[in-house]
Formats: structure tokens, C-alpha cells, sequence
């Protein structure tokens, strides 16, 4: 646990509103070596999903830069932001977000389609991440024919299947009850461990933090261990 | 290439959700629908209107009036001018006699069928050497009128149209009684709007002493219009103008369709604005329920630029089974439906049947999909640009 993945340096986001300036993040720093999987805790409304969208690339700082393997995504334009994060990251909701029309095949598959993969490929690809989030024979399924759990699985391979370097996840289990948010947690503990992801996890739970290997505390715009 | 499996991938969902909003996706179909048909069926009135009286006439045919009068009902041609031009040059003979019909030509009254009030349908006194000028001309029921007697044949489309004119039927057309004997067709030209009699009887009936309207006349071939137009334009006896015959009723023609045209352009532009807001609003609402599935696709990396696509080809969709079921409903319920002309205008009550053509429907087709364009593009053009974490948020 050497090379750092993602490199944070004197990040500030603030959103203005009216004639306000609302400062979220302020001057914050942080590091995450490859294959880590932090928790990040902290009080609701305290930016932590705010700093995790800036992580992933689903929003631009106010200033400072997120490098991410070296990638400066804080200088991207809107169109490279879109297909970097198609192969870098993988986003895990505390909804899930699934698309309701669509079947877990189907909707582990939209990344896919971003990619150059054959049909027959991409299939097969659906059918390994489906396998590592135990649901092989849910593929058939629509969200609304499934569990909370087995939804946040099927969401979670959705995140895997084009193999990105990182997973985000904004409170992956809020939505579930405890024995499932075990289960889940589990899961994002061995993809850590047996598949080399590096993992940012934001909860509020402490029993989930505990599953990660570290944890980090995001309070007033900055950062605490 | 990978661009468009984005834009089938999100377009496809998108149909897929249509069910979700059947009703405000229903309200726009119906509204393009509706402003389709109107101009679909505006416009076939305005092309059945003109083919109609476009299709009379011939092109070796010669109309001839007064000089100054633009119609055939304030024309006068008297007897000393049609003996002059009887022997003009030109003309195609028939068993000797040159090919030139003098006709009378006037407006009577009429009750139509199922109305209450009379309209107006023009009487024309026409002379055997008419028939021979206009060989379309057949007689399809009875037989036709006797020379001298107070007879009249119907015109198809007035038959059709117009109660009493059975045969056997008495009508009294401005004090003088007259017998129906027969019905005539003529193609489907403006005549099978007319009533015809002898010309002679029709001279004394209406007290036009030995003075005709106008006359008809077959040329020998088209070159030698020229010929007879010249000799009769120019001779100083004669106070006359010669037109093809062709020329003379797609003039006629022309005025009155354009109007119903631009009526009906008018009409489905005033609709086509309404259904524009209808489409708006219900693209508007499609993507605001579809904010989070658009923030999460944006997540995972498709592009602004292919979910405006896919939202534009949903709105286009939708006005496209709009605008199909307007003009299919245009074309079940008014091709070949026939009416008259609304205002007794130079032809009086000319009967035509609405012609639904494949260039009417397409423009039909293109007035929905300008619609969807319109009313899909600018909610399409927020999905796209919405800030993606706002997006995420909007649970
Ligand atoms: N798009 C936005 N516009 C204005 N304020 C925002 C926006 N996004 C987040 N905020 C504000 O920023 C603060 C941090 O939000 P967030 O990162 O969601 O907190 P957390 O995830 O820790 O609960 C909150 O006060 C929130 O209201
Ligand atoms: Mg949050």
C-alpha cells in the first residue's frame, strides 16, 4: 500500500446561492493509496457526499485540484469527465439507482455500452459481475421484482463490471436493514480484498466504518482521523 | 458508433418508460393529431377544389368572352359577333359546320338536400354543336333534352346535391317551368355542376333576346390557336378575348384554393402552437420524473449529448404517431368525401371531391415532427446540461 490513487490538494467547493456563499469544503487535503478502502464519516450536511462527487468526477472544485492515478479530473471539460468516469469509477447509491424499466442484466450492461465490447462479450462480462455479487440466477429480474439488498447488488455490479480502479459509494446501506447491511459490507470487503478495488465509503454508521480499513471524520470543511 | 448505442440504449429505455406517462405522452399525440387533420383536410379541399377545376377544359379548346368581363356570367357576345366568328380561321370543322358552340350562361336558385334555404347553380343553354365541342360529355340517366322544349339535363354533382332534379321533376327556375329529362356526366369537370337546356329556349326563358354568353370552340390543333386568337382579338367588328380553355379555369381555380390553402396553413398553425406547449409540457415532465435515471446514466458516464438525442428522437416519436394518425384519420373520413363551394364565387356551386394526396400527407408529417422538434428540444436540451449531482439529489 504504497502508490496513491486518488491525491486531493487544497480542495475548496462552495455553492453560491442568492447573494450567499455557502463554503463546503474548505483548503482540504487527502491522499488514498491504491487498494484502501476508507470510510468517511461525519455529521449530515457536513459536504461528505460533496467531496465524494468531486472524487468521482461528477462535479468540478472551486479550487485546488483532485488527481486521480495521476489524471488531473478537475481540469477536464464535461465531455472527458463523462468517458473518463465510464472506465475509472464506479458509483454505488444509497437508492441504488437502478433504472426500473430495465432487468439486472440489463442494467449492469449500460456501462458497457460506453465501451467497444462486442455483444457477446459484454454478456459475458454482465454474467462475472453478476456472479461476484452472488445474483447469477436474478439476471431476469426487474428492480421492482427484487430485494433492498439484492437491488444494492445488483447496483454494485453495475459499479464492477467495466473494472474501475475505484468505487464510490454515498451510504451504501442507509436504505437496508442490519443483517443486509452486513452482507453488503462483506461484499465491499472483498472486493477490496480479492479484487483489488480501492473503495471511498461514505456512512454515518459506525458498524459499517468498521468494515474499512481506516476511517476519516469530515467536520466544518475539514478533514480529522 | 459507440455514441449511437449510447443514444439506442437511453432511447430505448425512455420508450420503455412511455407507459409510466400515458397520459400527458397520450395528450400529445392526440394534439399533433388534431392539428394534423385539420390541415390535411383543409388542404385536400383546397387540391380537390382545384383538380377539379383544373381538369376542365382543353388544351385545343378556345373560351371566348366580351373583352373586359372575366367570367362567362357578365360576358355578352351578340348575334352579328357570332356570325363573324363562325367564319373565323382556325376553327375544326364537324359535317361542315365549323366547331363553335354559343352558349347562354346564367345563375339560378336551388334548394340543395337537407338544406333550408335555396343556392345558387348555373344554367347553361347550349346548342347540339356543344356536345359536339365537348365530347366528354355523356348522357348516364334519361336521355337528353329535346330541342325547343323547356327540358333540362343535370350535371352529375348537382344531382347529387340538389333536391327536385329527379327525372320527371318539375322546376320553376325564375317563373318559367322546366322538366328534368336526363342526368350527364363530363369527367368529373366544373360542368357536372350545371344545368344544361337548349340554348334557345334557355335565350327566351331568361329574355336574353338573341344574344349567348360566350362561346366554346375546337380548333383545329393547338398551333392554330394563335391563329383564331389573333383574327378574333383584332377584327374591328368583334369586342372579344379568346383564352384556352385550359388557362381560363385554372385561373379560376387558382384564387379560390389558395384561399382555403392559406386557411387551412393558418388553422394548423394556430393548432400546431397549441400542441407545441402540449408537447413541451409533457417532455418537461418526462424528464423532470426522469431526473435521477438521467443524473445516474450521466454517472456512470453517458453523455449530455446523447441523452438530448434520445429525448429528442422520444418527442419526435411521439409527434411522428401523432402526425400518422392524423392524416390516417383525414384520409379514412375526407378523401373522396365530396362538398361544394362554400361562396357562390364565378362557379356558383361547383361540386369537387377532397383529394387526401401523398404530397399533403407528408406535409401533414413534417408540420408533427416540426412540433416534436420544437416541443422536445428545449426540455431535452435541460435533461442534458442539468448538473448531474443536482440531478442525483432530485429523489
Ligand atoms: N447543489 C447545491 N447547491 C447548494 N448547496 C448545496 C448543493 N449541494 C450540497 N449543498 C449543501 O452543501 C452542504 C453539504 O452537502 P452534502 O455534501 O450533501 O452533505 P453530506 O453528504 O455530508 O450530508 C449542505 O449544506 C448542502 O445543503
Ligand atoms: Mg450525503
Amino acid at each position: 500500500m504504497s502508490e496513491i490513487l486518488v491525491d486531493v490538494k487544497n480542495l475548496s467547493k462552495e455553492y453560491k446561492r442568492g447573494g450567499e456563499t455557502l463554503v463546503v469544503l474548505k483548503d482540504l487535503n487527502l491522499e488514498i493509496p491504491k487498494e484502501d478502502f476508507l470510510a468517511l464519516m461525519g455529521p449530515s450536511g457536513s459536504g461528505k457526499s460533496t467531496l465524494l462527487n468531486l472524487i468521482g468526477g461528477l462535479d468540478t472544485p472551486s479550487s485546488g485540484s483532485v488527481s486521480i492515478n495521476g489524471e488531473r479530473i478537475d481540469q477536464m471539460n464535461s465531455k472527458q469527465l463523462s468517458n473518463w468516469r465510464a472506465s475509472n469509477v464506479g458509483f454505488i447509491f444509497q437508492f441504488y439507482n437502478l433504472l426500473p424499466v430495465l432487468t439486472a442484466q440489463k442494467n449492469i450492461e449500460l456501462p458497457l455500452l460506453l465501451t467497444n465490447l462486442s455483444s457477446s462479450q459484454r454478456k459475458q462480462h454482465v454474467e462475472t459481475a453478476l456472479n461476484i455479487v452472488g445474483l447469477s440466477d436474478r439476471s431476469g429480474h426487474k428492480p421492482s421484482e427484487l430485494s433492498g439488498g439484492q437491488q444494492q447488488r445488483v447496483a454494485i455490479a453495475r459499479a464492477l463490471v467495466s473494472d474501475p480502479d475505484i468505487l464510490v459509494c454515498d451510504e451504501p446501506t442507509g436504505d437496508l436493514d442490519r443483517d443486509t447491511a452486513t452482507e453488503i459490507l462483506n461484499l465491499l470487503k472483498s472486493l477490496n480484498q480479492d479484487h483489488g478495488k480501492t473503495i471511498l465509503m461514505v456512512t454515518h454508521d459506525p458498524a459499517a466504518a468498521d468494515s474499512a480499513k481506516r476511517s476519516l471524520h469530515l467536520d466544518k470543511g475539514k478533514l480529522a482521523s | 458508433m459507440k455514441w449511437f448505442r449510447q443514444i439506442f440504449a437511453v432511447t430505448n429505455m425512455n420508450l420503455l418508460s412511455i407507459t409510466q406517462r400515458f397520459g400527458s405522452s397520450l395528450v400529445v399525440i392526440v394534439g399533433i393529431a388534431g392539428s394534423v387533420a385539420v390541415m390535411v383536410s383543409l388542404l385536400a379541399m383546397a387540391s380537390g377544389l382545384q383538380s377539379t377545376v383544373e381538369g376542365t377544359g382543353d388544351s385545343d379548346r378556345a373560351m371566348i368572352l366580351r373583352s373586359g368581363s372575366n367570367s362567362e356570367l357578365s360576358s355578352v357576345i351578340s348575334i352579328e359577333e357570332a356570325n363573324v366568328l363562325s367564319n373565323a380561321p382556325g376553327l375544326e370543322e364537324y359535317e361542315g359546320k365549323p366547331m363553335i358552340a354559343f352558349e347562354v350562361y346564367t345563375v339560378v336558385d336551388l334548394m340543395k338536400k337537407g338544406a333550408e334555404d335555396t343556392s345558387n347553380l348555373p344554367l347553361r343553354g347550349v346548342d347540339s354543336m356543344s356536345f359536339v365541342v365537348r365530347p366528354e360529355t355523356k348522357i348516364i340517366k334519361g336521355r337528353n333534352f329535346e330541342l325547343g322544349r323547356s327540358e333540362l339535363i343535370v350535371g352529375k354533382g348537382a344531382y347529387d346535391q340538389y333536391q327536385g332534379l329527379e327525372i320527371g321533376d318539375e322546376v320553376v327556375l325564375r317563373n318559367s317551368a322546366w322538366t328534368v329529362v336526363g342526368v350527364f356526366s363530363t369527367d368529373g369537370d366544373i360542368h357536372e355542376s350545371e344545368l344544361w337546356a337548349d340554348v334557345k329556349v334557355t335565350q327566351s326563358a331568361f329574355q336574353r333576346g338573341a344574344a349567348t354568353s360566350n362561346a366554346i370552340a375546337r380548333l383545329e390543333s393547338e398551333s392554330t390557336f394563335e391563329t383564331f386568337a389573333i383574327y378574333a382579338e383584332s377584327d374591328p367588328r368583334l369586342e372579344v378575348k379568346v383564352e384556352n380553355e385550359l388557362a381560363y379555369y385554372k385561373n379560376q381555380a387558382s384564387g379560390v384554393s389558395a384561399v382555403i390553402s392559406s386557411f387551412g396553413y393558418l388553422v394548423a398553425v394556430i393548432m400546431a402552437i397549441g400542441s407545441i406547449f402540449a408537447a413541451l409540457n409533457s417532455m418537461y415532465s418526462a424528464v423532470s420524473t426522469r431526473l435521477v435515471e438521467i443524473g445516474t446514466l450521466r454517472a456512470v458516464g453517458f453523455r449530455g449529448s446523447s441523452i438530448l438525442a434520445a429525448l429528442m428522437i422520444e418527442s419526435m416519436m411521439l409527434a411522428l404517431a401523432g402526425g400518422l394518425l392524423g392524416a390516417g384519420l383525414s384520409y379514412i373520413v375526407f378523401n373522396g368525401y365530396t362538398v361544394s363551394t362554400l361562396a357562390a364565387g364565378t362557379f356558383s356551386q361547383t361540386s369537387f371531391d377532397f383529394a387526401v394526396t401523398g404530397d399533403i400527407m407528408i406535409q401533414g408529417l413534417i408540420l408533427a415532427l416540426v412540433v416534436g422538434f420544437l416541443g422536445g428540444f428545449l426540455p431535452a436540451l435541460r435533461a442534458a446540461r442539468q448538473n448531474i449531482t443536482d440531478a442525483l439529489r432530485a429523489l
